[in-house]
């Protein structure tokens, strides 16, 4: 399954590359990248553990950049 | 940003006055360099705090506070607060330059269509495009976007495609024209019955691959990030070694000294420019390729492209026009023009390629009542009765079979004889068309780098040789049959230098094998091709071969100003390391430095859209 989100306010380029980083290491996660220049977040994993990985991106996202907002594309 | 300019501007009044009274008052100056400070640094060392609960450690919030907060605490009071206003300055700039980069791309592709007119009875209803489904009937007035692909029912219009092929020369479409969505309606009215689902449509596959481009990755963009994860923490360790180390072994070193030495180190740590500026550089490159019409799936497949030292070309289509038009006439004993308008008629019953072209180059309508006795011959051609005379057109085996002799020169391309009451009257050659600017594509080709140009064709050898000898193409392989391309393409793999690429350049609608076996694919005049935009990393909007040039340009410019920038962070910020360890740069000097380069590079990465 893959999930695109918008990271709104994401001005920093070195947090982006350590949110991707950290939502790769992710349980069930197969690929994440964060786009910094289109701001796009793609997360692709595995099916049934989404909804996890969904909730502990937004907190990697939360932990980095505290001023991004993370939302559904 | 604009609450950012104000601490910016509030702190360097502060930071003036703290100066300026600094030689009347040390105690007015200390306040007021702390409120400068806390005017423009407070933020960030709230959030390096903040950071630091949540396991954060190596943040540039937090190595830009220790780097202030540890001036400030050697009595280096205008040196902490110039450090943290500097970087605010820089940050200022940087999420500016990005913001507007990221304006610039969004406007180039500003062809995502709002509405669609739908017809509902006599009715205009409109509606999302999302919401328009095949077969529908939809009206595009003058000014308006097509919203969705589909076909002219009625009307007839000038289109503007140039936000989808960078052609700025408009499209002249009629009923039973395809319309592509993404182009604009100039001056008609055009009723459209709609073909594609809107997510299906051209404007979406385009919208989706530009905005997915740079989540492909270029090494240099790899390089930069494993490099940046790295760079800080080591450069923090050898600052706390720097500010310890010495002060304890060597005699007469001082803390002050040393810890000044290390606070350098600090600022200079934050390796937020390189990563900023190396992503920016591969998006305005890709950006500045899309207003081209040359769309690059991703920043990797820029790299690869600037390292293409072997291009090759599928013929049909790609080089040449993939239409067959009378190239040649040579009449005998009658005019040409009687040559034509007698094979033009004769071949009419026929479907065939070949008479179309005849009757494409005849170019006027036939009159049935003219012919009479038609009788094709399977293989050979065609015998008929035109105007009361026995017209027989068709290859060189039918002229045999009539006993008629005929022309047995070499000829190039298809060759229809033609005898008038078995008297021979001459020739006809049919071929494909080259295209205008195929011959100064390989010609600026050579001229930008490339090594080595292939055709591969299945055209005969004469047909073949003959045109890749034109165009000037160093090595040319014919009578090849799908399945031998990508054979060819193997050892052709095989055979190119080392540490380059080859690219493969065709129409992609049955090129998808070789074009996804080649270091970079790249298909061209596919605009609406599904096939060939999911086959191939690099889609060419329009026709022209020239264009292969063009994206060639873009990407070796591209990865020379992402290389620039590279080099040029690095250097200087190692000479602000080196300086600094060795007492000989201040604090001024490498705040001045670092935000310099942040800026500098930038700046260099902006040249990439502008190509």
């Amino acid at each position: 399954m893959k999930k695109t989100f918008l990271l709104e306010g994401l001005d920093c380029a070195n947090c982006a590359a350590k949110m991707e980083k950290a939502i790769n290491a992710l349980d069930g996660v197969s690929r994440a990248t964060v786009n910094f220049m289109t701001t796009k977040l793609v997360i692709e994993g595995e099916d049934e553990k989404m909804a996890g990985i969904i909730e502990a991106a937004k907190k990697v996202v939360k932990n980095t950049e505290p001023d991004v907002v993370m939302k559904k594309a | 940003m604009k609450k950012r300019r104000r601490q910016i501007i509030a702190g360097s009044i502060f930071f003036i006055l703290a100066i300026i009274s600094g030689s009347y008052n040390e105690i007015a100056e200390l306040v007021l360099f702390s409120v400068s400070y806390v005017i423009v640094g407070g933020e960030i060392v709230v959030k390096a705090v903040r950071n630091i609960s949540r396991g954060q450690v190596f943040d540039e919030n937090f190595l830009m506070s220790v780097a202030t907060i540890g001036a400030f605490a050697i009595g280096e009071y205008p040196e902490g607060v110039a450090v943290m206003l500097f970087y605010m300055v820089g940050e200022t700039f940087q999420s500016y330059a990005v913001d507007k980069s990221r304006k610039s791309i969004a406007s180039l592709m500003d062809i995502r269509p709002d509405y669609a007119n739908v017809k509902q009875g006599d009715e205009l209803v409109r509606t999302d495009p999302d919401e328009v489904k095949i077969g529908d009937l939809i009206v595009i007035k003058a000014g308006e976007k097509v919203p969705l692909d589909g076909k002219v029912i009625e009307g007839s219009t000038m289109l503007n495609t140039s936000a989808l092929t960078g052609e700025s020369l408009p499209r002249e479409v009629n009923a039973g024209s395809e319309v592509l969505s993404g182009c604009i309606n100039i001056n008609g009215v055009i009723t459209v019955e709609v073909s594609k689902e809107f997510e299906e449509s051209t404007v979406s596959k385009i919208l989706d691959l530009v905005e997915n481009a740079s989540s492909k990755k270029s090494n240099s963009e790899q390089f930069i990030t494993k490099f940046a994860r790295y760079y800080t923490p080591v450069v923090v360790i050898i600052a706390v070694l720097l500010a310890v180390i010495p002060p304890l072994v060597v005699k007469g070193a001082t803390f002050a000294d040393w810890i000044y030495r290390a606070l350098a180190f600090l600022v200079v740590s934050c390796p937020c420019a390189l990563v900023v500026s190396i992503p920016l550089s591969f998006f305005g490159g890709i950006g500045g390729a899309s207003k081209r019409g040359v769309l690059v799936k991703g920043g990797n497949y820029l790299e690869a492209l600037a390292k293409t030292a072997v291009v090759v070309f599928d013929k049909t289509g790609t080089l040449t026009k993939g239409v067959f038009n009378v190239q040649q006439i040579q009449a005998q004993g009658i005019s040409e023009q009687e040559l034509l308008e007698l094979s033009a008629y004769a071949e009419s019953y026929s479907n065939h390629p070949i008479s179309m072209s005849l009757k494409h180059a005849f170019g006027q309508d036939i009159d049935n009542s003219r012919i009479s006795d038609v009788e094709e011959i399977s293989g050979h051609g065609v015998i008929a009765v035109v105007d009361g005379r026995k017209v027989t057109a068709g290859n060189h085996r039918l002229m045999e079979k009539l006993g008629v002799p005929y022309y047995k020169g070499e000829l190039i391309g298809t060759v229809i004889h033609v005898a008038v009451d078995n008297a021979y009257a001459g020739y006809i050659v049919i071929a494909d068309e080259m295209k205008e600017d195929a011959a100064r594509a390989i010609k600026e080709l050579k001229a930008s780098g490339i090594r080595q140009t292939v055709m591969l064709t299945g055209d005969t050898q004469s047909v073949g040789q003959k045109a890749g000898k034109d165009l000037g193409i160093d090595q040319i392989y014919t009578e090849l049959l799908p399945g031998d391309k990508v054979d060819k393409l193997e050892t052709l793999l095989a055979q190119k230098p080392e540490k380059t690429n080859l690219a493969f350049v065709g129409d992609g609608i049955n090129d998808a094998p070789v074009l996804a076996r080649a270091d970079i694919g790249i298909a061209m005049g596919s605009l609406g091709s599904d096939a060939a935009i999911e086959a191939a990393d690099v889609v060419i909007m329009t026709d022209e071969p020239s264009k292969i040039v063009t994206a060639i340009k873009i990407s070796q410019k591209t990865l020379k100003i992402a290389n620039q920038n590279i080099i040029f962070s690095l250097a200087v910020k190692a000479a602000v390391l080196i300086l600094s360890a060795a007492g000989l740069a201040t604090l001024w000097e490498a705040v001045f430095a670092d935000v310099g380069v942040t800026i500098i590079a930038i700046l260099n990465s902006f040249r990439a859209l502008n190509v």
